[in-house]
């Protein structure tokens, strides 16, 4: 019988296998920051223990970074930032700071570097690592502890996941993204649908993405509960790497793309489970509750909670809707907002801002709207397009590159009751500071709702 | 970490489901370095509300969380079981659980145990009823027992005898540095190094 692209993935990094016992999986690349990393480098110095590669390992400050230019004032953040600095000068590991051209979110500069490659094993103390598995890659978050396990050995004990397809049939229609496609999937299958499983997402819609919307995709599979997302790689992918600093060269790269190209699902592969959902009958999506599986189209309603025949669903619902200070059968497009924010790991790629640009390129905002590059790169790359400038004449904020709204963990926060439409990937109460309502949409629908100040769909201006 | 054999303590009825690790431990008590003072923000916003379940003196002391499906959702911080160890629990049982969640639980001695959700819901109910009501997490039996009650609870060999015997889990992987070398001089040569 055939194999999955992640059985192929998984058999190649098996460095131990045993019975009854977990695979020691090696791991090929590393992500560090500076949140979920001091205790782990505390742990190897109680033991007396090195960091075994070094050089399979990169750092960059993200989580606690203000986006406007100056030090960090919160003498709590600059502490964490600074242990970061002490602990990777001290391990010999490669440091992207604050100012650096190289800063920026941790899995936005991954795949920028070209250090994010097709059938790799990738980890970081990080839920979102997933995003990764957009280049056919294995990737997924861990914790603290397992942070210190990979500094010490590079290796993880771990079951297999079983494996899960999610086939996208069909084509996105125009104006809907790859946000709302993993908005509607989530919303589908549930946060705990992707749960135990390795989801490959699979299909014409996917194949047609570009690998920043499969990175927005892949981003938000541990939304549904799984801890890892994936893509099989093509010319796409192999477009994407190409001259990137750490991508291979010369005959490198061709043996590289030679063995990539055998990273496919094979035909008579099984998978444990199979999803199936239509692209081409999807519309903006937006969520309405507390977790992300609570979404709908944005041209529908709130739901009423009795519209949900499980009772730990209706009384979820309940409770989603007294936070977020909506009522039962309220249009969506009728929701008025304080805040947009366009960035985060999700979104905060080049395609995003200008997928935001060309909705405010001659138009203005209405509300407080934040504009976060992903990474310096980005920044550096937008500016070079002049979306800067579009922003700006729109009378929205144009940032540094950090995690900024995603997560309340920096200055960029709402205030409690206070209202946003976030390009982020999670509206758990109080994520984006505490009381904040969000609601999660992709940064064309962002963008339009900066501009109107209500939730909008693009093709409503 | 510390071993886990069985352990017999009160519970405390947590009666919504997607308790996300965000809820468990809000983001602006991630800033620490260290690894202890978490439980000040277990539950930091809920625990506002004089009404959640925490602030009930009656369940003061219990050391089981029993929590609607979906804990420990979201997030991968393992502050969130550190801030549940630190403030006195010893196992939360819940019909389902997020994955990163329930395997950091696992390297830190946190008990993650999945019962079925008529069975999570007849233990809320025994204990809202009688908050006095001792509840027992047997991993040696792989048995969850309280009142008259005994239901069995799925957990691998290795895990269990991981927690049971309170091993380093690095310590067991050093154990095969000589396959971990092998492998190493084996791997593709184009992969990439970040220097």
């Amino acid at each position: 019988m055939g194999r999955t692209l992640a059985e192929k993935v998984w058999e190649q990094h098996v460095v131990r296998r045993a019975d009854g016992e977990p695979d020691l999986l090696y791991i090929d690349l590393h992500l560090i920051h500076e949140v979920t990393s001091p205790q782990a480098f505390d742990g190897l110095r109680f033991s007396g223990r090195n960091v075994r590669r070094p050089e399979l390992t990169i750092a960059t400050e993200d989580h606690n970074v203000p986006t406007v230019l100056g030090p960090i004032t919160d003498l709590v953040s600059k502490t964490q930032v600074e242990t970061l600095r002490k602990n990777c000068a001290e391990f010999g590991i490669r440091l992207h700071p604050m100012g650096d051209a190289g800063q920026g979110v941790v899995h936005i500069i991954g795949p920028q570097f070209g250090l994010t490659q097709p059938g790799m094993t990738v980890v970081c103390g990080d839920s979102h690592t997933s995003t990764h598995g957009a280049f056919g890659a294995i990737a997924f978050g861990i914790g603290t502890s397992e942070v210190e396990h990979v500094l010490a050995t590079q290796t993880l004990p771990s079951y297999r996941p079983k494996t899960m397809a999610i086939e996208v049939s069909g084509e996105l229609p125009v104006g809907v993204t790859a946000k709302d496609l993993i908005l509607a999937i989530i919303a589908k299958i549930g946060t705990g649908g992707g749960q135990g499983y390795i989801v490959e997402y699979r299909g014409e819609a996917i194949r047609k993405l570009s690998m920043e919307g499969r990175m927005t995709v892949c981003n938000m599979s541990i939304e549904a509960g799984a801890r890892a997302g994936m893509i099989a790689p093509d010319e796409t992918t192999f477009e994407y790497l190409r001259g990137r600093a750490h991508a291979p060269e010369g005959a490198a790269w061709d043996e590289a793309v030679a063995y990539w190209k055998t990273l496919r699902t094979d035909d008579d592969a099984v998978f444990d489970q199979v999803v199936e959902i239509d692209a081409s009958a999807l519309t903006p999506f937006v969520t309405w509750g507390t977790n992300p599986g609570q979404g709908v189209p944005l041209g529908s309603a709130v739901p009423s909670p009795d519209s949900f025949a499980d009772p730990i669903e209706r009384a979820a619902a309940e409770r989603a809707l007294e936070y977020m200070g909506l009522t039962a059968g309220t249009p969506l497009v009728e929701v008025e907002v304080d805040t947009v924010f366009v960035g985060s790991c999700t979104n905060g790629r080049i395609e995003d801002l200008r997928a935001a640009a060309d909705i405010l390129r001659g138009r203005t905002v209405v509300t407080r709207t934040l504009i976060v590059p992903g990474s310096m790169q980005v920044k550096k790359a937008a500016e070079a397009e002049g979306l800067d400038e579009v922003f700006k004449a729109a009378g929205a904020e144009w940032r540094q590159a950090g995690c900024s709204m995603c997560l309340g963990m920096n200055p960029d926060t709402l205030k409690p009751g206070e209202r946003s439409a976030s390009t982020s990937n999670r509206n758990f109460e109080g994520r984006q500071g505490k009381g904040g309502r969000t609601h999660l949409v992709s940064p064309a629908v962002a963008a339009a709702t900066a501009v109107t100040g209500k939730l909008t769909a693009p093709a409503d201006l | 970490m510390d071993a886990f054999t069985t352990h017999t303590g009160r519970a405390v009825p947590l009666r919504r489901s997607n308790v996300d690790t965000d809820q468990i431990i809000p983001a602006v008590w991630l800033k620490q370095v260290s690894r202890t003072g978490f439980e000040r923000g277990l539950f930091a916003a809920w625990r506002e509300d004089p009404d959640f379940v925490l602030n009930n003196p009656v369940y003061e002391g219990a050391t089981v969380l029993v929590s609607g499906p979906d804990f420990g959702t979201g997030s991968s911080r393992e502050h969130a079981v550190w801030a549940l160890q630190q403030y006195g629990f010893r196992a939360v049982i819940a019909a389902r659980f997020g994955d990163i969640f329930r395997n950091n639980s696992t390297k830190m001695g946190l008990l993650p145990v999945v019962l079925p959700a008529d069975k999570v819901e007849a233990l809320q109910k025994a204990v809202e009823a009688d908050p006095a009501v001792e509840v027992t997490v047997d991993l040696v039996e792989r048995q969850v027992r309280w009142g008259g009650e005994a239901v069995g609870f799925e957990i691998d060999d290795y895990t269990r005898w991981r927690l049971m015997e309170g091993l380093d889990d690095i310590g067991l992987t050093l154990r095969h540095g000589d396959d971990i070398t092998a492998y190493e001089n084996g791997r593709q040569t184009w992969l990439p190094t970040t220097v």
